[in-house]
């Protein structure tokens, strides 16, 4: 009796193990080892050709500390996570609920509002050059027809980080907006006319019915939001390179300059370590804060 | 019907010249219940929504308590609903589920308050105010949609097949309290169903409707005793009518119908029908005896007691005069025999509107 029951017991466990294998021989090997590679590689010092590396603790910290370009690229993060999320996040929202009216050319409308989404980053950041060329392109030449001068949005350092922050607005809002329309189908329409027989006007229901019954898509859209705003640099490449003066450089691209132009992987891995560290932070912070005001169906 | 509520007039709403509801009439007076009965796809439901405000009739005219409401909002026409889906929402507690509406008018706390305890005091809800519906039971559920119904306090109240997502025994105990509630608060209530006892058991009305148009419409007996047509003999009543057809019994009329329970046997030399025994149902005070017939339908025979009849037997059935129902060829003149109550006279200028209606229709497509 006790022997079959520790037997089944065995097995239980063993069938459990065998269920979470495949995920976490995937995840230690694509996710936990490289983290802890990293944080282990960030305590070395640079190789050079004189000096092998060896290891010096949290200096790589101090110096990176240190560094004003680090601190003003954690302000430029900071400001570009700052007006991106909060404005892609809301247009997404304003577009979803227009498009799940009930309007002619819905489909279109849908569409055209996820085009930006399909496009790569870097042909994204290619249009947006297009766009952003003094003198020949598309904004001065609007600009020079009421009578404006030419304007290098790209090339100055009160605007780059805005220009660049506009195309992100542009990429992302198109694709928070699908999350968003999915979320809003599954709100029955006996909702709706619930709040309608009740007398409740269209703005009512959408802030005590809607928007509540939107939260965790809101809370899966801002955290994935905030990993965006740190992941994604590829129109940095195309449009300014982070420059002029540092003033449109993200931290991500700031690594890969660490990693890749200045050949400092350990500086780039103690930046990454850091990161991580922040972005885990904020990301259990939303969590734990806005779930308890999150109703789950 | 003197003081009539609820009045609808020649009501129409189609889809592409299909489906919906075409040409509805309807009155119901102050306090009554009322029930609209027919099977899935009747319009029944969208009758209902019309009367909601939910939907817009592309022609007729609706009135509430004497007033023109066929274009109004929803809000504007002083009722509340009682959804099939209950449509609570999900992320509100139970209190906030009731209170929606009251907070939308911007009641006072006070009002609120007293108007929360009556409804949930009446609907047996008591403990329940702080929790979701999603940890509510099904039946929790349908009573919260109710009290959110009752605590608006308007005189009508639309019902959407409120009880067909609850279990058997459920639905009797809630069929009683709905009907308690009416009375106690002298409800006016139009109720959707597509459960025939439940339109007869609750309704001091019945409006059965098929194809988009009322079949018959008058008090529950009346429908039970004379239907109009053999598509109210065969849907209302458990068993239904029996039919058969005229020829059989040596009359004229094209069917006739009749109540099972007024079937009496006979002795096979002086029956009016000879039937064979198919199958016996014993239900404790009575055994109801299905029977075939080549040119009949739903025969049956209830005997009181335990009775074991062999499948094939030969029985001989009178089917008493009076209780004979005679239904004309379809499109034939009605049989004088049948009462004419003031129900069967709305069927009658109906027909004679419908055919203009649908002419124009072809034309403008």
């Amino acid at each position: 009796m006790t022997d079959a029951f520790r037997i089944a017991k065995r097995r239980r466990a063993i069938h459990g193990w065998l269920l979470l294998s495949p995920a976490l021989v995937m995840l230690s090997t694509f996710a936990f080892y490289p983290s802890v590679a990293t944080l282990w590689a960030s305590f070395f010092s640079r190789e050079t050709r004189r000096h092998p590396s060896e290891f010096i603790g949290l200096d790589n910290y101090r110096f990176l500390f240190e560094d004003p370009t680090f601190w003003k690229v954690a302000g430029n993060n900071l400001l570009y996570a700052g007006v991106t999320i909060p404005i892609s996040i809301a247009l997404a929202l304003v577009m979803a609920l227009w498009a799940n009216s009930k309007i002619p050319g819905k489909s279109f409308l849908r569409t055209a509002y996820f085009t930006p989404t399909v496009l790569p980053m870097i042909a994204a950041g290619n249009l947006w050059l297009f766009f952003y060329t003094p003198d020949i392109g598309v904004l001065d030449q609007l600009f020079g027809l009421v009578g404006l001068g030419s304007m290098n949005w790209l090339g100055r350092p009160e605007t780059s980080l805005w220009a660049i922050c506009i195309v992100t607005i542009w990429k992302e809002s198109g694709f928070f907006m699908i999350f968003y329309l999915a979320a809003l189908q599954t709100i029955p329409p006996e909702l709706k006319e619930a709040a309608d027989i009740e007398g409740a006007s269209r703005w009512t229901y959408t802030r005590r019915i809607v928007l509540p019954l939107l939260m965790p898509t809101t809370l899966f859209i801002l955290v994935n939001a905030l990993i965006n705003s740190v992941k994604l640099i590829d129109h940095l490449f195309i449009l300014t390179k982070g420059g002029p003066s540092d003033s449109s450089k993200l931290i991500l691209y700031y690594i890969w300059e660490l990693s890749f132009a200045f050949f400092d992987s350990p500086m780039a891995a103690a930046t990454t370590v850091l990161v991580l560290a922040v972005l885990g932070i904020v990301a259990a912070l939303q969590f734990g804060l806005l779930d308890r005001r999150t109703h789950y169906q | 019907m003197s003081d009539p509520f609820v009045e609808l007039h020649e009501i129409r709403r189609q889809w592409d010249g299909k489906g919906g509801v075409r040409g509805v009439s309807l009155s119901v007076p102050r306090g009554a219940f009322v029930s609209i009965l027919g099977p899935s796809g009747c319009g029944k439901s969208t009758l209902l929504r019309l009367l909601a405000g939910l939907e817009v009739p592309q022609s007729g005219q609706i009135l509430i308590g004497g007033q023109d409401v066929t274009h109004a909002a929803p809000s504007a026409r002083g009722l509340s609903m009682v959804f099939q889906s209950y449509a609570l929402f999900p992320h509100l507690s139970v209190r906030e589920n009731i209170l929606f509406g009251m907070k939308v008018r911007r009641a006072s706390r006070a009002a609120q308050a007293e108007k929360l305890a009556e409804a949930v005091a009446m609907t047996g809800l008591e403990g329940l105010e702080d929790r979701k519906p999603g940890a509510l039971s099904g039946g929790q559920r349908q009573r919260v949609a109710l009290a959110r119904a009752v605590v608006a306090g308007h005189p009508l109240c639309l019902m959407d097949e409120p009880l067909s997502n609850l279990d058997a025994k459920l639905r009797h105990s809630v069929r009683r309290d709905i009907k308690a509630l009416q009375r106690r608060l002298g409800l006016t209530v139009v109720y959707v169903t597509h459960d025939q006892s439940e339109a007869m058991s609750l309704s001091d009305h019945v409006v059965l409707m098929k194809d988009g148009a009322v079949q018959q419409q008058g008090h529950p007996e009346d429908l039970y005793t004379r239907p109009a047509t053999p598509f109210v003999a065969e849907f209302i009543g458990d068993p239904p009518m029996a039919l058969v057809e005229g020829a059989a019994l040596g009359q004229a009329a094209a069917q006739i119908g009749i109540r099972v329970e007024k079937i009496e046997r006979a002795h096979v030399d002086d029956a009016d029908l000879v039937a064979h025994v198919e199958a016996c149902e014993f239900l404790g005070g009575e055994t109801r005896v299905l029977l075939s017939h080549p040119r009949a339908r739903g025969l049956g025979l209830i005997l009181t007691g335990r009775r074991e009849l062999a499948p094939g037997t030969a029985l001989g059935l009178a089917l008493p005069d009076e209780h004979r129902v005679l239904f004309p060829a379809p499109g034939g003149q009605k049989d004088p025999q049948q009462n004419y109550g003031a129900t069967d006279r709305q069927t009658a200028p109906r027909d004679g509107r419908k055919a203009p209606s649908q002419q124009t229709e072809e034309v403008s497509r």
